[in-house]
């Protein structure tokens, strides 16, 4: 037993190497001063042929790039703003309306329930290529083309925020909700002070799905918002080039960073719900 | 169930109306917001698809014929299914051999030894922490990947892949020979494209193993344990056949999350890639750009029947084991 253990451990630890070194590269080249940047990076930053020289840690610690990006850099903020703008909303807009749904599809037995729900899987599975024309389509007679609407409307009837939802209100347990309607509580009451509360890991976890996707989202802003003050902040950091190049590292750590905490403090949750998504009833 | 609900809603006449709406009262916001963003402009599609450029005349099959012969359509879609083909296997049996270790970890850590314990982590996430389990960090950083933005990542890949990065650095030094292969825009592209896709992926997947690993009860592991059952029979005996469910949803989300890859694919090598990853989601842009309608239309209806119809499949499966 003890050996197997040690066995284990190594081999987690190896796959977890894959993503350590790759997020401590980026780390450390965000407290690079911009020539120790230039003289390891200047093959990857585009700037021109230069053996690369990676490092894990940098050799003259500075917060010069940081700071730039900070203060320096307005383009950064309006585009973080953008998300800001594009994501919030429309993670509101799913649980106001997803949440509900979900809780339809697991708590009511109700004629063509299973139709319904298959469809909403269906449409869960499609990628964006496929609606693209439609969103479009929809989109441009709605006059939304080209404003922050057109990332947030159509985001909010996503349906596998209710998927993952559903899956999880139906670990309720029956019983308690069936005592609360014998007490004589309203449906409604029953969804907002027993549903919620407990199905609450699922909301957290739909939730932060759609914020991951919808931060990283790169196809809907380049489809929907021809205007370049509209952009995302994941659209912006493709476009940091030529003498703005040394802050790519401090903006690509800021916008990953934002996911990662949300993750680390929402993980017990995101286990739990999506276990509930993944556990057979 | 289905009894015990109307036996609760059939009280009073009254009652039963109320309890007859209530699920329509729940269901209408988001119902009217997919028929109207989603199910309408879907039909439309399905619509346009048969019809001539202006949308007036009927014309068959004849932009299924044009997309079906066209030759970026033709590369796309057999480099998809060639991306999908490997990175689904690949992607689902490197995270159920991750989501085992973790799970096997956890249990070989448990204080009691109880299988329950260990292997039931998914469920019961708070215990556990607060035993203050040593391979929580594993766990942490394995499912870490599936947060970070494509774009954030890209510079670090590019250290990694471009002609002068750590690679082919050392590949030089273990060979003795030059290499300045341009990783992300050479044959090599598909390799890399596979590689990150699971870098960002298996973290997610693993979750959703270990939550199906959870789900299994520990009796069974017992009772098998009692009959002499090693750990490769306990696997295939035990822990398979228990995780068909699991292994379907794996599957659908796996597939769901594939054409992100589009993300990773774009942001490394741009709009115009090596021919061997240029994917659908490439194609579809194209004709975005071009405002080939007919094409994205019909290309649209196909790829939607290619994905409905093995996930119907798996789908009537499940309920087929349900009932």
């Amino acid at each position: 037993m003890r050996k197997g253990k040690i066995w284990i451990t190594a081999a987690l630890f190896g796959m977890c190497l894959f993503v350590w070194t790759p997020l401590l590269v980026m780390a450390a080249g965000v407290f690079m001063p911009e020539d120790e940047l230039y003289w390891r990076y200047l093959s990857p930053l585009g700037l021109g042929r230069d053996r690369v020289r990676a490092a894990l840690l940098p050799s003259y610690p500075s917060l010069e790039a940081l700071g730039e990006l900070l203060i320096r850099s307005p383009g950064f903020f309006v585009m973080f703003w953008n998300s800001c703008i594009q994501v919030l909303p429309m993670l509101l807009g799913q649980l106001l309306v997803g949440a509900p749904a979900a809780w339809a599809f697991a708590r009511f037995r109700f004629p063509g329930r299973r139709v319904l729900f298959g469809v909403y899987v269906v449409l869960m599975v499609l990628p964006f290529q496929v609606t693209q024309v439609s969103d479009y389509l929809v989109l441009d007679r709605l006059g939304l083309l080209d404003t922050h609407l057109a990332m947030i409307v159509p985001g909010i009837w996503a349906t596998l925020p209710v998927f993952i939802m559903t899956r999880s209100f139906e670990t309720v347990p029956h019983a308690l909700v069936e005592a609360a309607r014998l007490d004589g509580a309203g449906e409604w009451y029953v969804f907002a002070h027993i549903g919620l509360p407990l199905g609450y890991p699922g909301i957290v976890t739909a939730l932060m799905l759609s914020f991951v996707d919808g931060w990283n989202g790169l196809e809907q802003p380049i489809t929907f918002l021809k205007d370049k003050t509209l952009w995302p902040v994941a659209l912006y950091l493709p476009e940091i080039a030529g003498d703005k190049a040394p802050v790519a590292f401090a903006a690509a750590l800021i916008v990953c960073l934002l996911p990662a905490l949300i993750y680390l403090n929402c993980q017990e949750e995101l286990e739990m719900g999506v276990a509930a998504s993944g556990v057979k009833q | 169930m289905a009894g015990k609900e109307r036996r609760a809603g059939g009280r009073g006449r009254p009652g039963r109306v109320k309890r007859r709406l209530a699920p329509w009262l729940f269901l209408a916001p988001s119902l009217g917001g997919v028929t109207v963003f989603t199910a309408i402009p879907f039909l439309d599609v399905v619509r346009r698809s048969f019809q001539d450029a202006m949308g007036r005349r009927f014309v068959g099959l004849e932009n299924y014929r044009a997309v079906a012969g066209n030759p970026a359509f033709r590369l796309a879609a057999g480099n998809t299914a060639r991306f999908l083909l490997v990175c689904i296997p690949l992607l689902m049996v490197l995270s159920f051999g991750a989501a085992l270790l973790l799970a096997g970890g956890e249990d070989a850590s448990g204080e009691s030894g109880d299988l329950e314990d260990g292997i039931g982590g998914g469920r019961d996430g708070r215990n556990r922490r607060q035993r203050g389990n040593r391979y929580g960090i594993f766990r942490t950083t394995l499912a870490l990947p599936m947060t970070i933005p494509a774009a954030g990542m890209v510079l670090v890949w590019k250290i990694l892949l471009c002609p002068d990065g750590v690679l082919n650095q050392f590949l030089a030094e273990a060979t003795g020979q030059v290499w300045e292969v341009d990783w992300a825009f050479s044959r090599w592209a598909f390799p890399v494209l596979i590689a990150t896709y699971l870098w960002k992926n298996i973290g997610y997947d693993m979750i959703l193993w270990l939550a199906g690993l959870g789900g299994i009860s520990g009796e069974l592991y017992e009772a098998a344990k009692m009959d002499g059952a090693g750990f490769w029979a306990r696997l295939r005996y035990v822990t398979i056949p228990c995780l068909r469910g699991t292994c379907g949803l794996v599957g659908i989300l796996s597939v769901v999350n594939s054409f992100r890859v589009y993300r990773e694919a774009y942001l490394l090598a741009g709009s115009y890639p090596d021919s061997c990853i240029y994917l659908i989601p490439h194609l579809f842009a194209h004709w975005f750009l071009n405002l080939d309608v007919q094409k994205m239309t019909a290309a649209a209806v196909m790829l939607t029947a290619a994905a409905v119809i093995p996930a119907a499949g798996v789908w009537i499966g499940r309920r087929g084991g349900k009932e």
